[in-house]
């Protein structure tokens, strides 16, 4: 079967006024209409029963619409066999829904082998997978119960990729693993993404997840209303209406500080002495701030260009000295920047965003 | 009552007590013969239908109520009746053990299904199998050790009521118990009755013991 591929910025999914009521009278997704450009990840968000997963579910046909059209390159998903139209796109949930009774290789080579190319090629394929999602080679012997709850997503993302599908369905993939293990997949993700450039559409209830690897962000309210659909930067500046901002949270305009790199603030040069100097090793690295009395010697964590104005904001904030220690990619001290530049900084990229309708970061 | 058990120890070992039609090797083969037959015909019957009602997840509440029903049918009673129907033959007997069978396969089959990951299920179908794909390479091999527990019930429960092909006249170690009730010999009567606990244990004892190499990768 051949899989269309439209060229960059085209559209990929295309909801058209799609109405899902189930049998027992609920309403699970509310006439929408959204489109999720190809190469780009679009997150589902909302709180539980707001018809987020059955959205993303109606793409490969796990769930039936009632009524409306959803088009996945450009083709109605019903007018295609269901199970041909599932091989070609990728699909990952939450408890991973590995086969127990397989290895590690033979659950990544699932699709393949459904696409009959034979067990040899899906096998050497699946190595390949492996080491992609960056598990090693010995974990394809294992069985999914032998693995970590992290590893089992990663094995979960690698089956959906077997087939190189153009599109990626992820239901709440990093739902079931502990916070540290989550932003390293999150991690993961966005470094698979670059290579990939899937169309990913991406369910979660976690609003920083969402704003972490999100292109675009869709939030849904109970009842399946698709309520706003933004870049994460302009949803966090203006949200459409209380329902989003109180689903964003009262740290909201923190998180969009997390959106914007420390590369635009300017530095100055660090202070020679003065209550509290930098205390650097011969490579100039900074180590810590240290009292004139010498007395006193506080940690730091010095900052890249790439680093978030939210982790200097952090950063401002613990520093004795109202200062941030700025350094290049080598960990060379470069210059230091003060809390209040940051402050300044944080309001303007704000207001870039577009704030009209007010600012949340509590001074 | 050690004499007792003395007699039965001679009676068990005994090298004529072995041989010939009579002998408990013959018997012996004639009642695995009757018991491997029935639970095989039981488990033609019982499986698909099991399968079936897992799989699509229709029908559970008839077919577990049906089993229900059929576990509690006296076996003697079934023997009797059919034999009343259908005259002397091996009929009664067969139609008596497969009806004692059915059931522990179709409950645990069911159970076996009913037991597979939702979510295992949803990425099968999610990654693009059909209905007979995610039955064939999914439910089934998941469902298998209660399958298989299932089977070795059904045949250990096979093997103990097989005796009742000597109560209408054909053979199996039954007729120890049976010949021996007749005639007032009680050595005769526990001899065939012990031999008949011992096949049962060791079938069971070598199926569990088969069920455990075969699903060592599982999880506990």
């Amino acid at each position: 079967m051949t899989i269309y591929r439209p060229g960059k910025g085209h559209l990929m999914i295309q909801f058209d006024t799609v109405h899902k009521r189930f049998p027992n009278g609920t309403t699970a997704v509310h006439d929408l209409s959204l489109e999720m450009p190809e190469g780009g990840v679009t997150v589902l968000v909302g709180s539980s029963g707001c018809g987020k997963t059955t959205t993303l579910r109606m793409i490969n046909r796990m769930v039936e619409p009632t009524s409306g059209t959803i088009r996945v390159g450009g083709k109605d998903v019903l007018e295609q066999d269901a199970a041909e139209l599932r091989r070609s796109i990728g699909y990952v949930i939450q408890q991973s829904g590995l086969f127990p009774h397989r290895t590690v290789l033979d659950n990544i080579a699932t699709v393949p082998l459904l696409l009959g190319w034979g067990r040899r090629k899906a096998r050497s394929r699946a190595a390949e997978l492996l080491e992609t999602v960056g598990l090693n080679a010995d974990a394809g012997k294992r069985y999914p119960h032998q693995l970590s709850g992290g590893q089992q997503q990663r094995v979960g993302v690698a089956r959906a990729l077997a087939a190189d599908p153009p599109v990626l369905l992820m239901d709440e993939p990093f739902g079931a693993v502990d916070p540290v293990v989550r932003t390293q997949l999150q991690d993961e993700l966005l470094r698979l993404q670059k290579e990939l450039s899937k169309t990913i559409v991406f369910v979660t209830h976690d609003i920083d997840e969402a704003v972490r690897l999100g292109d675009q962000i869709a939030v849904f309210r109970t009842g399946g209303h698709l309520v706003q659909c933004a870049a994460p930067a302009e949803l966090l500046a203006r949200p459409a209406d209380d329902f989003v901002a109180d689903f964003l949270g009262a740290e909201r305009g923190l998180k969009l500080l997390s959106l914007t790199t420390l590369a635009d603030v300017p530095q100055a040069a660090a202070p020679q002495d003065g209550p509290w100097t930098l205390v650097l090793d011969e490579a100039r690295k900074p180590q810590a701030w240290r009292s004139r009395s010498k007395d006193a010697e506080v940690p730091l964590r010095p900052l890249k260009d790439g680093d978030s104005l939210l982790s200097a904001l952090n950063e401002s904030v613990t520093s004795p000295a109202g200062l941030v220690a700025r350094v290049d990619g080598e960990g060379r001290l470069t210059g230091v920047t003060s809390r209040e530049d940051i402050h300044e900084h944080a309001g303007r990229a704000h207001s870039a965003a577009g704030a009209a309708t007010g600012a949340g970061v509590a001074a | 009552m050690y004499e007792l058990f003395e007699n039965l120890g001679s009676w068990l070992v005994s090298g004529d007590q072995w041989s010939g039609t009579d002998g408990i090797a013959h018997r012996l083969a004639e009642h695995l013969q009757y018991s491997l037959l029935a639970t095989l015909v039981a488990a033609a019957i019982a499986l698909p239908v099991g399968l079936l009602i897992g799989h699509t997840g229709r029908g559970a509440f008839l077919a577990i109520n049906l089993a229900s029903f059929g576990r509690a049918l006296p076996t003697v009673g079934l023997v009797v009746l059919v034999f009343l129907a259908s005259g002397l033959s091996m009929w009664p007997v067969y139609i008596a053990l497969v009806a004692l069978a059915v059931p522990s396969i179709v409950t645990n089959t069911y159970a076996g299904m009913n037991a597979v990951d939702a979510d295992v299920k949803d990425a099968a179908r999610g990654q693009g199998m059909r209905g007979h794909q995610v039955l064939l390479q999914v439910e089934l091999p998941l469902a298998l050790p209660l399958i298989m527990t299932g089977l070795r019930l059904a045949l250990i429960q096979v093997v103990a009521t097989a005796t009742i092909a000597a109560y209408v006249s054909f053979g199996g170690l039954g007729r120890y118990v049976f010949d021996g009730l007749a005639q007032r010999d009680l050595v005769q009567v526990l001899g065939g009755a012990v031999l008949v606990a011992v096949v049962a244990v060791v079938l069971d004892l070598a199926l569990s013991a088969l069920q455990r190499v075969l699903f060592r990768h599982r999880p506990a």
